[in-house]
């Protein structure tokens, strides 16, 4: 004789055959000292098959056109296009103003390669590191919600990397919008205020992958580089010597994604 | 987006027969799944780690609530069914079908809530973890809406059958 008495959910979890073999076996002993309840069992067992039956012939229909995901996410990659062309064609305007750019020798900026990202960085440096109000749109302490926001409109996992052995804490981030579309920047600061900013994005079919080459935009400087398709660029007002193994651990622990 | 497609691609027929089942019409109901897919495209990278099933049938289900709740408010018909039969077939296969018709117009006559609990563990094989949390309830009320829907069904399906009973009965004794 078993111990604990049987309940009425050990007979739909028999029903539903999710029963520890042990206490499957106590059930079919009670059942067989019930048939009445045995009956109602079978009955739950009848009407499960039968529903499954019923239903199956549509699972194991052709799935209509509406129905494939893969054009669904192509679809979904290609819809803003015509939004990020009319933020590019800004952000073109915005960057001709503010001109001056000391570029080493290349004066046809490429919109997807690892120059125009430098370049993106640097105004975003220009227009938010100096902000005392709102610098960063979300915050370090919702970061999780950062990282699902950018991660969703980059279409890839975005990681923050964590620059605290660098001195440097996260006070968040936000979108900026490039002309290669949604671009994620984080904001860091130490002790002194100092702030550095990172962006990163995909890159286009060139620049794939470059190895760290140094950027300068009047006092502005930083390192950008591209692993695997994607683009990063680190800049701040920082000496060139501080940056470098800042910008040599963000790739490091970019790496580790 | 290629690990969605992976993950997401072969889960497609189990939700257009949860859809089908809840709401009986065809394109009414893929309709649901194809709003239902595009909403995961769109979050893939926000959902929580987890089983990606149970997510999917979290968002189809709620699209579907949201529907019976403006069609409510509407008071607009819900089409119920949809004739699609083969225009000929054997005699036992259409009386097959006849019954799995019938099972299904009995399953279409449970309370919503039962329907979808029903529905999650005896034919979608959701653990009744996961049917609880797809359907935001605790365990427990899982369990007692599983047996309020089993014990329903089965008295429709005997009471269907007592009568086919009593109709023969009534039969023999004209026969005299």
């Amino acid at each position: 004789m078993n111990h604990r008495p049987i309940t009425e959910d050990d007979l739909h979890a028999y029903v539903d055959r999710v029963l520890e073999p042990e206490r499957q076996a106590d059930v079919a002993a009670y059942l067989g000292d019930h048939p009445d309840v045995a009956k109602r069992v079978a009955a739950f067992t009848d009407q499960r098959y039968l529903l499954r039956t019923a239903l199956a012939p549509i699972a194991e229909e052709p799935l209509p056109p509406e129905l494939d995901l893969s054009r669904m996410i192509e679809q979904r990659a290609r819809r803003p296009f015509a939004i990020r062309w009319a933020i590019a064609a800004m952000l073109l305007l915005f960057i001709g103003g503010a001109g001056g750019w000391v570029t080493r020798g290349a004066l046809q900026v490429s919109p997807g390669g690892l120059l125009a990202l430098a370049q993106e960085a640097a105004a975003s440096y220009n227009v938010y590191a100096p902000d005392r109000i709102r610098p960063v749109e979300v915050r370090a302490s919702d970061s999780a919600q950062l990282v699902q926001w950018v991660s969703d409109r980059l279409h890839r996992p975005v990681k923050i990397p964590d620059l605290a052995a660098s001195g440097y804490r996260l006070m968040g981030g936000r979108l900026v919008a490039t002309q290669q579309g949604p671009t994620a920047m984080f904001m860091y600061d130490d002790d002194h205020g100092s702030r550095l900013v990172l962006l990163t994005r995909p890159m286009s079919s060139t620049d794939q992958n470059k190895p760290m080459t140094p950027q300068s935009q009047g006092d502005v400087r930083g390192f950008a580089w591209a692993d695997d398709g994607v683009g990063y660029s680190l800049v701040g007002q920082a000496a060139p010597e501080a940056l470098r193994p800042i910008a040599n651990e963000v790739r490091r622990q970019a790496g580790l994604i | 987006m290629k690990d969605m497609l992976l993950q997401v691609e072969p889960l497609i027929p189990a939700l257009r027969r949860y859809a089908r089942a809840l709401v009986r019409h065809r394109a009414n109901a893929d309709d649901l799944v194809q709003d239902c897919l595009e909403r995961a495209v769109g979050r893939w990278y926000q959902r929580r780690d987890g089983d990606v099933r149970a997510w999917l049938f979290t968002i189809l289900h709620n699209l579907a609530v949201n529907q019976f709740r403006q069609s409510a408010a509407r008071g607009r018909h819900v089409p119920i069914d949809e004739i699609n039969e083969d225009k000929f077939g054997e005699a036992a296969a259409q009386e097959q079908k006849l019954m799995y018709r019938d099972v299904l117009n009995k399953l279409a006559r449970l309370p919503d809530d039962q329907r979808a609990v029903l529905l999650f563990v005896a034919v979608e094989d959701l653990s009744y973890a996961d049917a609880a949390k797809v359907l935001n309830i605790p365990v427990g009320t899982v369990m007692s809406r599983l047996s309020r829907a089993r014990e329903r069904l089965h008295q429709e399906i005997e009471g269907s059958s007592d009568e086919t009973t009593k109709n023969v009965v009534t039969l023999r004794s004209a026969e005299k």
